[in-house]
């Protein structure tokens, strides 16, 4: 945290509303919908690294400087991530999803705000390994370009990989972890291959739109940052982007059970917060008749 | 008054939370939130062991999920806890002093949600987690109860809340009494 405390923040919260409607004009990026009280904390630790005393300083230094911009998206876009993070899940992909994305001649698959990457290579390794890789293409997407290039770079902490090794036999991994990786110095490349069929690409949830029709979408606590508003549109987007019958992922503590959406999926694995998209045909034609559909 | 409870405790924190679970009435109308720190990878059997010696039923909230009266909620391994007014929003930002979920986060964001209608209670551990976040509910006219460090397993946490000044401390046998002359009389008679 701050040396400032947080109530001494608190003070100018109402300093926030200004500062995003400034972030949104000078620079695209859309942060106004964002759940308040994660954002708070989050402006608060840029405050910190930035040695800043109030908002309006920040937004000075800002829109003064576009690198400073840059760091406020890392600060902002929250990258906890790891490879076979919650295993039972991947487990459930696997053994539940990969079946029915066999019945697909092609299968595309949306990673939403994939992050840093480790959950795309993640899902390359299942599908390898259940020999569906090379008829799948992995459209791996985040508003945050410099995380994405980290993804595509496929080099994690060496640190990391006791714990990844551990996930990956614990989600039913069916090799040796240590096949997918190459050490040097402190560091771990991922094998190549798995990014074969994967597409990285910038993509904002909150500005841009839909852009293919998928048979799985995976969106795993990001929605979390989210207000309430903010959540029905995207959820809105994901609906829209996923074939009749497609998979939608959440994360382990995401809920259908909050929003408007519920009744158009169908609870496909209630623990791990699968659920599949129900058989309606969607028109695609304007979102608000997505609001009738079901 | 008082619209919210939020209690954060490590490490023996289950016996001091069994013992205050177990002790507030059935009538008890405030929501209650709690931050106890724990592993990542433990399951759901936490919020099952508390609910088995309460009246009251504690759950594990989703992301987004109602703030109701008569109701308990349980961090969930993993994330930050956060409220916002009436729902609860959940993070998985980097953990605060080595915690995820950090007292700190789940106290700092009640007393900017809830101001002085925030009851905090700082029961026993072994880090300094919850003293910041005493001290902002405190700055906003909230109340923070701390367990007297002689009746904790382990006195620091306790201690560190203290610190900050203008804390009630109580024994621990004596926390549910003092929670239960704070909740309203429930016009439901329980849980609604």
């Amino acid at each position: 945290m701050a040396d400032m405390s947080q109530c001494e923040i608190s003070h100018e919260l109402d300093a926030i509303p200004t500062l995003l409607e400034a972030i949104v004009a000078r620079y695209g990026f859309d942060f106004r919908d964002y759940a308040p009280a994660s954002l708070r904390r989050r402006i608060a630790k840029m405050l910190e690294a930035e040695q800043l005393n109030d908002i309006p300083a920040l937004q000075r230094r800002l829109l003064a400087d576009a690198a400073c911009m840059e760091r406020f998206l890392l600060t902002l876009s929250v990258n906890t991530t790891s490879m076979f993070r919650d295993p039972g899940f991947h487990r459930a992909f696997r053994e539940q999803v990969v079946p029915h994305l066999r019945t697909y001649p092609f299968v595309r698959i949306w990673h939403a705000g994939c992050s840093t990457g480790e959950e795309v290579y993640s899902t390359a390794i299942i599908l390898a390994e259940e020999g569906l890789y090379s008829r799948c293409r992995i459209y791996a997407t985040d508003m945050n370009e410099a995380v994405l290039a980290k993804a595509q770079a496929g080099v994690y902490p060496l640190s990391a990989i006791q714990e990844y090794t551990q996930h990956y036999i614990a989600a039913g991994g069916k090799n040796c972890f240590s096949d997918y990786y190459v050490a040097r110095y402190d560091y771990a490349l991922l094998q190549p291959a798995l990014r074969q069929q994967v597409v990285f690409a910038p993509h904002n949830l909150v500005t841009d739109g839909s852009f293919n029709e998928f048979q799985m979408i995976l969106c795993r606590n990001v929605l979390i940052y989210f207000n309430h508003s903010l959540q029905e549109r995207v959820h809105r987007l994901l609906y829209s982007s996923l074939c009749p019958l497609g998979f939608l992922a959440l994360g382990m503590r995401e809920s259908m059970s909050f929003t408007p959406h519920e009744s158009q999926y169908d609870s496909f694995d209630c623990r791990n917060k699968i659920y599949r998209r129900n058989p309606q045909v969607c028109t695609k034609s304007s979102s608000s008749e997505l609001r009738w559909v079901g | 008054m008082y619209e919210i409870v939020v209690i954060g405790t490590s490490l023996g924190g289950l016996n001091a939370l069994r013992t205050i679970l177990g002790a507030l009435p059935k009538t008890f109308s405030l929501p209650i939130v709690i931050a106890q720190h724990r592993s990542a990878d433990v399951g759901d059997g936490l919020a099952e062991y508390l609910s088995g010696g309460s009246s009251l039923a504690v759950v594990e909230p989703s992301d987004k999920q109602p703030i109701l009266p008569g109701s308990a909620y349980l961090a969930p391994a993993d994330y930050h806890l956060l409220i916002e007014p009436r729902f609860f929003t959940l993070s998985t930002e980097a953990p605060v002093q080595f915690a995820r979920p950090s007292i700190d986060a789940l106290f700092e964001s009640a007393a900017d949600s809830y101001g002085s209608h925030v009851v905090g209670v700082v029961l026993t551990g072994a880090s300094a987690d919850g003293a910041k976040g005493a001290a902002a509910i405190l700055q906003k006219g909230g109340l923070v109860v701390v367990q007297e460090p002689t009746t904790a397993e382990s006195p620091t946490m306790p201690e560190s809340a203290i610190e900050q000044g203008g804390c009630c401390v109580r024994p621990l046998a004596g926390i549910a009494t003092f929670l239960t002359g704070l909740s309203p009389p429930s016009s439901t008679g329980g849980q609604s």
